[in-house]
């Protein structure tokens, strides 16, 4: 199964993952439930990568491993290079793992800190079958060159390492498998700036070197603009605005967007005051009771009556572009339908 | 009110006697903050950002400490002051505020309770007024419905509402000088936004200089007027905002600012980067400490550069034994716009 270039490698259709609240003393009942991940669908192409964009509890982190069937999904549909994952038995599952892995955050807590590098690097490949026991040493050894890690530190234990050099550790496992796709959970943002350019310029090295496709979650929004082809925009579960990368940091449809692009302080002094700046008031409200209709009315600077009682579609905007929103926005950032919208205040 | 300065610190050393060794978490900084104006402090982790700030509310003490140089706060010195006078100062004229404002509050009392403790540890006030004060304070940081918020625990509020009560808290005894520490790093990019705003504002309305300590260009460019880049416990750059980003002196700022993604340009092919680790502060590497990742170090970097004006404007200091003039050159050929790849 080698696919080509732009066809969809991941489809992702109607994906639901409720967390249940529950009660009681001797017998629980559910309660509610936290809306993580609320009927969200989109594809993502061979060798390209999409970024996946949204504040903390937006259900990001949920939606990269519900995909993964890290979690198991309470409804809807992931198709992965054409074959649907959702509901598979845990050994089907399994010979699929290899061909999707993932990049964690916590360079710190995701590496088993009694064991060291070679097997945390060379198990998966040994169990998996893609080398033998004797050829274990020098794939361990290629994959940490590759990575940029000194191959001489094979012996060595993941506390010796800097978090940085974790994080390649982290990619060289992920590596070892050969997989097609990568879904890499905020990989760079527990390391210091100088650090993060050296992992991201690696990781896109990688995705030429081994034809990988990625999806990035992150909430760095800078980061996301320099390494995604496409980018998703998550509000309180829902996808408010996908499309290509250039298109949605240019021309934000969806208010949400706006106000978050326009809530990054750009490391240039002239261009920040120049910036014209939307500050959101109030918090995100929660995941376990989230506002009717469209999720965002309630901090929406352009909500109007219909925002609280319709929910708006995810609807084509051009140049596969989506949004869902009921007052889109012009490249002015402002509502495109100015008559029934109020002016902001 | 005078033109003196309102902090000014010399050569501070902070160093730590370690199992492994003398970690050197500040070894020679030294910086001034007007009155009014608002400083930003940038560095990585391990750079002793947050060591030297701690250090001038004496709050690194430790029995295995040793601290050298420095620390004049309105003429009296900071380094030596002990016990009540200390304490006089601390939360009154100079407080300070921290990354994770829920480790900062405790969470057995309510969140009123611990308002009015740091408003009576420091005026003569009656638990009542103590009380309108903290329900005043609290709706001057933008949290609404203070007198009903004013009694409930530090969990029952979001994470930006908790930094904005240690706002509150930092507030109460109307400070000359207040130390933030990374405020924003633990929130999201909205209610970053809201905070630095809101810090800004009120910056204004008391009148009082601030310290923004943060790792991220982004927010120094927001709210600072001056910036200090520090590397590896030291001052590396020093200068006003202009100065700093667009007339970079030494070359860590130039690999700093080369390796940031930015929302508002097109995409580059590459991101500029700078090699290597940061230094163990145990074995720092003699004279210069930035010279082991530096494509551009030569014989002299063995000794060390004096943070002193070279090829900037007055007022714009550096740590780089480069020629001016060849630092120009340098940086234009560079990948990048400071990239610091070697040309």
């Amino acid at each position: 199964m080698t696919g080509r270039a732009g066809e969809p490698i991941l489809e992702v259709d109607h994906l639901v993952k409720h967390f249940p609240i529950k009660a009681g003393i001797l017998f629980d009942h559910q309660i509610g439930a936290v809306q993580a991940v609320d009927d969200v669908s989109f594809t993502v192409n061979r060798g390209e990568t999409l970024g996946l964009v949204g504040e903390s509890g937006c259900g990001k982190s949920t939606l990269a491993r519900t995909i993964l069937q890290l979690i198991e999904p309470t409804s809807g549909s992931v198709r992965f290079e054409g074959n649907e994952i959702t509901g598979l038995k845990s050994g089907k599952l399994r010979s699929l793992r290899p061909r999707m892995q993932m990049i964690f955050q916590d360079p710190y807590a995701s590496l088993n800190p009694r064991k060291r590098v070679a097997q945390i690097v060379g198990d998966p490949m040994r169990l998996h079958g893609i080398v033998s026991r004797d050829g274990t040493h020098d794939a361990v050894r290629e994959l940490l060159e590759r990575v940029g890690l000194n191959p001489e530190h094979y012996n060595r234990f993941p506390h010796e390492f800097s978090g940085g050099q974790r994080q390649r550790i982290g990619i060289a496992r992920a590596l070892s498998l050969n997989p097609k796709l990568i879904i890499a959970d905020e990989p760079v943002s527990a390391l210091d700036v100088s650090i993060q350019a050296q992992i991201i310029n690696l990781l896109e090295d990688l995705q030429g070197e081994f034809g990988l496709t990625y999806v990035f979650v992150a909430h760095d929004l800078g980061v996301v603009r320099h390494v995604a082809d496409r980018i998703a925009v998550m509000y309180l579960g829902k996808i408010v605005e996908i499309g290509p990368a250039d298109e949605v940091y240019a021309n934000p449809i969806h208010p949400y967007t706006l106000s978050l692009l326009s809530a990054v302080p750009i490391p240039d002094p002239r261009a920040n005051a120049a910036r014209k700046q939307i500050v959101l008031e109030g918090d995100v409200p929660s995941p376990a009771n989230p506002p009717p209709a469209c999720r965002f009315h309630t901090r929406c600077p352009f909500a109007t009556e219909i925002c609280s009682t319709e929910e708006p579609p995810l609807i084509d905007h051009g140049k596969d572009h989506f949004a869902a929103c009921h007052h889109p926005l012009d490249r002015e950032g402002r509502p495109r339908d100015k008559g029934r919208a109020p002016a902001p205040a | 009110m005078s033109d003196a300065p309102l902090l000014q610190m010399e050569d501070l050393r902070v160093h730590f006697d370690t199992d492994e060794g003398i970690v050197k978490a500040v070894d020679g900084v030294s910086l001034v903050v007007n009155r009014g104006e608002m400083l930003g402090i940038v560095g990585e982790s391990g750079s002793g950002k947050s060591v030297a700030n701690m250090t001038i509310l004496g709050l690194t003490r430790a029995s295995n400490a040793s601290i050298s140089g420095r620390i004049s706060f309105e003429g009296k010195e900071l380094t030596t002051m002990e016990g009540e006078e200390l304490r006089a100062i601390r939360g009154n004229e100079i407080s300070m505020i921290f990354q994770d404002p829920l480790s900062s509050l405790h969470p057995f009392y309510k969140v009123g309770r611990q308002l009015v403790e740091a408003v009576r540890v420091h005026q003569d006030v009656s638990k009542e007024a103590a009380l309108a004060r903290s329900i005043e304070l609290l709706g001057l940081v933008g949290i609404p419905d203070p007198e009903r918020r004013v009694g409930e625990y530090p969990h029952e509020f979001s994470g930006g509402m908790r930094q904005r009560v240690m706002i509150a808290m930092a507030l109460t005894n109307d400070p000359k000088l207040l130390i933030a520490d990374e405020p924003t790093t633990a929130l999201d990019v909205t209610t970053q936004a809201q905070i630095l705003k809101l810090i800004e504002r009120l910056r204004q309305e008391f009148g009082m200089a601030v310290i923004m300590i943060t790792h991220d260009l982004g927010v120094v460019a927001e709210v600072a007027d001056r910036v200090m880049v520090m590397y590896a416990g030291r001052g590396v750059e020093s200068g006003t905002l202009e100065q700093v980003f667009y007339d970079p002196q030494h070359p860590y700022t130039w690999g700093l600012l080369g390796s940031l993604t930015r929302i508002d340009r097109p995409r580059t092919a590459r991101l500029a980067q700078i090699a290597g680790q940061p230094p163990s502060l145990i074995s720092l590497p003699e004279g210069c400490h930035f010279r082991n990742r530096c494509p551009h170090s030569f014989a002299k970097c063995t000794s060390t550069p004096p943070l002193e004006q070279r090829g900037g404007e007055p007022g714009h200091t550096d740590r780089c034994w480069l020629d001016p003039e060849r630092k120009q050159a340098l940086r234009v050929v560079s990948t990048g716009e400071f990239g610091l790849e070697a040309a």
